[in-house]
């Protein structure tokens, strides 16, 4: 069985995805930690995957986005980066822009944390 | 691992680093931080840059030796 299809649905579909180890609620590595509380701090609205139910979410993934580590943050079907990439575009207000221009000036009045399962 | 291996794989893919520099954050020999200030990477999204990266630890991120590697580049001389 292979998850490419539910993976880019995720990716396309959401205003804000992050595939992560964990979830927002039970978050199991530093870096996913990092990557969703800078998204939390830009008031994102997020689309959460957790990758460790099965190894292989993590290998299609990577194979579709050409990026080797967890967690990946997308915005709009493109990739953003990951934990180091997301501080530092939160930290220097260009998460907040980018998430202007793409979802719309009230992108944070959702403030929607949601939870999708692959496997 | 210490730091050296990463250290002249980094340096063979950044030959013009400015500034280039690998910690270990731990001590474990695990858990990495690389900075790499390139001319090379000027013009290049963080994206990008970070792949840049990537692609030149691909050896011991792809066999498990890298647990975790935070990165930090500049695209500045």
């Amino acid at each position: 069985m292979s998850y490419t299809d539910k993976i880019k649905e995720v990716i396309d579909g959401s205003d804000v995805a992050i595939f992560m180890k964990g979830t927002p609620a039970f978050v199991m590595c530093g870096n996913s930690d990092r990557a969703l509380q800078a998204l939390r701090r830009a008031g994102a609205p997020v689309t959460a995957v957790d990758v460790l139910p099965d190894p292989q979410i993590r290998q299609e993934l990577s194979t579709i986005s050409g990026w080797p580590t967890i967690p990946q943050v997308f915005v709009k079907g493109e990739l953003v980066g990951g934990a180091d990439i997301v501080e530092e575009l939160e930290q220097s207000g260009d998460l907040e822009q980018t998430l202007r221009e793409k979802l719309g000036d009230d992108y944070a009045s959702s403030r929607d944390e949601k939870t999708v399962a692959l496997a | 691992m210490s730091t050296q291996p990463l250290r002249q794989l980094l340096e063979g893919a950044f030959p013009d680093a400015t500034e280039l520099d690998v910690i270990d954050r731990t001590g474990g020999g695990d858990h990495f931080q690389v900075v790499v200030t390139s001319p090379s990477l000027a013009g290049l999204s963080l994206v990008e840059q970070h792949r840049r990266v990537y692609e030149a630890l691909s050896g011991p991120l792809g066999d498990g030796t890298i647990h975790e590697l935070r990165i930090k580049t500049r695209g500045a001389a």
